[in-house]
């Protein structure tokens, strides 16, 4: 069992093409951690220099108190679920899972008990001697993770492990892997693009983009105190509305309308974030009024989203299933003036 | 043969082999890994590599690439070794029409044209009218089992086929047969008659290799999505417009891959011309040529110089299909 | 199917019967029937007529086309075969061939394997070059190398060690160099198509070099390795102009291709002798090829088609 120690870490595959940025992060002993970012950011090939698949260009990574970086892969004491779950396709489920622990020529019996328990977890008795061709996705994916589990690694390491699978599948497997999270007691780090998946799993999740590490903490710090404009617009969904404002003292001037700030900034040009839930068909007590014209209007039976303009803003509200509207409506909303951000316009970073 | 010889010399021999030479070869890899093992960490990815295309390397090296260089280098010496410059050039290509190799380059050209074009179209024919039947896997198998045959044997089933008797005796062979029983014309000489016995070659090679052709554009026709045929059906296309404007654009870069090969091919014709006509007749081939400077008249000079003419020819070619590879390369 | 698709002629499930369409959709079926198996049947006219001609008696073979055989009443006779395998040396041919087959398949491919395997997975300096270089010498015509090849043979004495497999020696090894360019292009696409993911996931999981070459990448490559195999098995059964080179004619070393084609030249009246040699020569390649055809045609596809 061990943390994992990102220190100053750099990729770089040419002199101007660095996908990774002094990457820094610190992962505790048995914490599930999500590294979440659009594609190409270079979440990926994080994960993989900790796998030992890419050489580490700069900067150390260590996992407990033992630097890794010239550690052979297969000595790093890992394991990797793949996206494409890398199954040895003319090998059984059986050879599958055995074959990482014969690698490490481990007694037959020994191998056939650390199977026979990984199977049970996952419930994959009936097919330990299918091979992977017979299997259904779902079965192909638990393969996957019972080759990790046999391994019994310090870490786990999964990159995309549930993009190829559909979306109800996707949902019950998030919740398994959860609950194997806790059951194995190892630190899991965790790939995705999906933002859903980094809010529901991780205990905390590093938001990458563009090779720079954005904002670490856990889902409600990163949801409710998004560190700069990316991260608010990436995390949340329908995302977050962006209006460009000037601010002065207590108040963000946007094109029609005046917000009161709950903390005054200084003269700026700025954007102001709110969230679809914060504007809403209720008016809140010490909060700002918007009207809009509504274009469209979404009702999912739990909710209604109206999307329209306010000034000549696109904006998406949250409102009560039961209000009346219809597209082509102008409506007053009430924004929730606890809920806002704003972000500096030339930084990105958040000022509130 | 003596069947005690075989039991008691000639069988233990193969085994030895059968079982020898694989263990040499796996013996190889592993000594080889197994020493690579002790080098240290930073050195070994560098020198693995070469442990695993080493022999490769070698044996294309020893007989492709450095024969080749030194086959360049006795075009333009005598037999016994003397520096010549041209000389053996201006024989092999002086006196035309007729004369030096003059005879078997047109009949390279003969090959190359007739040759690739009508395997490509008896390929294409096939694919296309075989595509639409259910037995379509029978009559492919048939078609391609020519393949299987050697040359030689098809050079005997050939002669076979073209047996000539004067007129007006029974025709045994099954071409005059037809000739004279069913089209009611005179037999001809299709071995011996200079004026159709290369064609009567190029057809007996046709038939071999037509198979080949078939197989491989057959799969590329089964790669057109049915979804764009039916839409060209709908679109109003009759089946030959289909053919004409949509089917064959499709698969004109794997017409271009078989074309290429069957080209090369048509260079090299050898067996076919040896054992049919053994180049006598007019018939004779630039590699059918060489061999015979090279056994029958010890004229190494000559024959390197009749080589390096086929080279020439290859060339284009060679540039060709470099260029079509990194084409694809680039792609992936 | 779409109203607009069944009203196209060729698309026969819909018309009445004996409706115009019906008439004219079904003749071009029997057209196209006939032009199918009419073309087949013509391609294999040639290989029935040596066929039929093996098995008939001498005097009937020079006087009576093969196919008056096919009608009663029938004569047919294996003493072609007896007298032509009593006769000539084609049983040691038949042995040579394989002598010479064998190694000649297996050398090249696994040296040809552990090449690709380099190409498709290693790194290494120049390996992009290197490979479109053996690209190019796919193209260089044999006839090139055979003077000095021959003539290092001669020179080093190779052929004549006191080994009984020493004179098949140069033929292995020219086997192996001519075929390795072919053999590695079809391979290292082979290889280059499987999932990095497998190579990344081995080496995670401990797996060394020499264990992802036998343990995974040769396992999973069987389809394209049986078809090489096959591919080259034939060539060299069938090749003529190397085994003349490098072994020549001598009766205990030539292989069936080489005696086959003396024969023509010396049987020049004894045709139906030779018609059953030839067949005769063909039993191997016809048995390897009618059981394994399937892996054959794949295997033409993967190096050719691909993608």
């Amino acid at each position: 069992m061990a943390s994992v120690t990102y220190d100053h870490v750099v990729k770089r595959y040419t002199a101007d093409v660095t996908v990774v940025k002094d990457f820094n992060v610190e992962i505790q002993d048995k914490e599930f951690m999500v590294l979440v970012g659009p594609s190409g950011c270079g979440k990926s090939t994080a994960l993989r220099m900790l796998a030992g698949l890419e050489g580490i260009t700069e900067g150390e990574i260590r996992i407990g108190e033992r630097k890794i970086n010239d550690v052979a892969a297969k000595d790093r004491d890992i394991a990797m679920v793949f996206q494409s779950y890398a199954l040895y396709p003319h090998m059984s489920v059986y050879d599958n899972m055995a074959f990482p622990l014969q690698m490490r020529h481990m007694p037959k019996a020994e191998i056939d008990t650390r199977v026979k328990n990984a199977s049970r977890i996952l419930g994959l008795d009936d097919f330990l001697q299918r091979k992977p061709r017979a299997l259904s996705g779902g079965q192909r994916q638990r393969v996957a993770l019972g080759r990790a589990i046999v391994r019994d690694p310090q870490v786990f390491l999964l990159d995309e492990p549930l993009s190829n699978l559909d979306a109800k599948l996707r949902g019950q497997t998030r919740i398994e892997l959860q609950k194997l999270h806790r059951d194995l007691e190892t630190t899991f780090i965790y790939v995705t693009h999906d933002q859903v998946e980094a809010m529901t799993m991780g205990d905390r999740i590093a938001l990458m983009y563009d090779g720079v590490l954005q904002q670490v903490g856990t889902p409600s710090e990163i949801y409710d105190h998004p560190a700069n404009l990316f991260v608010a617009g990436f995390i949340g969904s329908p995302s977050m509305n962006f209006v460009p404002v000037t601010t002065s003292n207590g108040t963000a001037k946007g094109s029609t309308f005046e917000v009161k700030l709950p903390k005054p900034i200084g003269e700026k040009k700025g954007t102001l974030g709110f969230r679809p839930e914060a504007l809403t068909d209720r008016a809140v007590e010490g909060g700002s009024t918007l009207e809009m014209k509504v274009d469209v209007v979404e009702r999912l039976g739990s909710d209604q989203y109206l999307y329209g303009q306010v000034g000549g803003d696109q904006v998406t509200a949250r409102v009560d299933p039961r209000m009346k509207v219809a597209s082509g409506d102008e409506v007053r909303l009430g924004l929730d003036i606890r809920s806002i951000h704003v972000f500096d316009a030339e930084t990105d970073k958040a000022l509130l | 043969m003596n069947w005690g010889s075989f039991l008691t010399t000639q069988l233990p021999t193969l085994v030895v082999v059968i079982v020898g030479v694989p263990a040499v070869i796996v013996g190889y890899i592993v000594a080889g890994e197994f020493l690579v093992r002790r080098l240290p960490d930073a050195a070994r990815p560098s020198v693995r590599p070469w442990l695993w295309v080493g022999p490769a390397l070698f044996f294309v090296a020893a007989f492709l690439v450095v024969p080749a260089i030194l086959t360049a280098k006795a075009s333009l010496e005598t037999s016994k070794g003397d520096f010549t410059g041209l000389t053996n050039y201006a024989r092999q290509l002086g006196d035309f029409p007729s004369g030096g190799a003059w005879i078997a380059i047109r009949n390279n050209v003969y090959w190359l044209v007739l040759y690739t074009l009508f395997v490509l179209a008896f390929g294409l024919i096939l694919a296309v009218l075989f595509d639409r039947v259910r037995y379509e896997s029978l009559v492919k198998s048939l078609i391609f089992m020519p393949m299987a045959i050697s040359s030689v044997a098809l050079g005997v089933i050939w002669k076979f086929m073209y047996w000539y008797q004067p007129p007006g005796q029974i025709q045994t062979g099954t071409v005059n047969a037809i000739l004279t029983g069913l089209l009611r014309t005179d037999p001809r000489i299709w071995i011996q008659d200079p004026k159709v016995n290369n064609f009567a070659i190029i057809g007996a090679a046709v038939w071999g290799i037509t198979g080949f052709a078939m197989v491989i554009l057959s799969a590329a026709l089964k790669g057109i999505p049915a979804d764009l045929l039916e839409a060209a059906r709908v679109d109003g296309a009759g089946e030959l417009t289909v053919f004409r404007r949509v089917i064959f654009p499709l698969m004109m870069p794997t017409v271009v891959v078989v074309g290429t090969t069957l080209v090369i091919f048509a260079l090299k014709a050898f067996d076919v011309v040896y054992v049919m006509t053994g180049g006598n007749y007019d018939t004779d081939v630039l590699a059918n040529r060489m061999y015979k400077l090279l056994y029958f008249s010890g004229n190494t000079g000559g024959a390197a110089a009749v080589a390096m003419i086929l080279l020439a020819a290859v060339i284009p070619v060679l540039i060709f299909n470099l260029r079509q590879f990194r084409a694809v390369e680039a792609r992936r | 199917m779409s109203i607009a698709v069944a009203d196209r002629p060729g698309t026969a499930a819909t018309a009445a019967r004996f409706s115009p369409r019906w008439i004219s959709d079904r003749l071009s079926k029997v057209v196209l029937h006939v032009a199918v198996i009419g073309l087949t049947a013509a391609w294999i006219v040639p290989t029935a007529g040596i066929l039929v001609t093996s098995f008939r008696p001498f005097s009937k073979i020079s006087t009576s086309g093969w196919w008056t055989a096919l009608a009663p009443s029938f004569s047919f006779t294996v003493d072609n075969y007896s007298k032509v395998l009593g006769s000539s040396n084609l049983g040691q041919s038949f042995f040579n061939s394989f002598m010479i087959s064998i190694p000649g398949t297996i050398i090249p491919i696994a040296i040809a394997a552990f090449a690709a395997y380099a190409f498709s997975w290693m790194k290494f300096w120049g390996r992009d070059w290197i490979f479109l270089g053996i690209v190019g010498v796919l193209a260089i015509p044999l006839q090139l190398s055979f003077v000095p090849v021959l003539s290092f043979f001669v020179a080093h004495g190779i052929t004549s060690a006191n080994l009984s497999w020493a004179p098949f020696l140069p033929v292995w090894l020219a086997h192996t160099g001519y075929g390795l360019p072919f053999s590695i292009y079809l391979l290292a696409n082979f290889f280059r198509a499987l999932p990095s993911d497998l190579f990344e996931s081995a080496e995670i999981d401990g797996a060394g070099t020499l264990t992802v070459f036998f343990r995974i990448v040769l396992p999973l490559s069987v389809p394209a390795l049986a078809s090489l195999v096959i591919f080259q098995f034939l060539w060299i059964w069938n090749d003529l102009l190397v085994a003349l080179i490098y072994v020549g004619g001598a009766p205990e070393v030539a292989p069936l291709t080489v005696t086959l084609a003396n024969l023509t030249n010396s049987l020049g009246q004894g045709y139906h002798l030779l018609t059953a040699a030839a067949f005769f020569s063909m039993i191997i390649p016809l048995i390897v090829f009618l059981s394994l055809q399937r892996y054959f045609v794949r295997g033409i596809l993967a190096g050719s088609v691909k993608g």
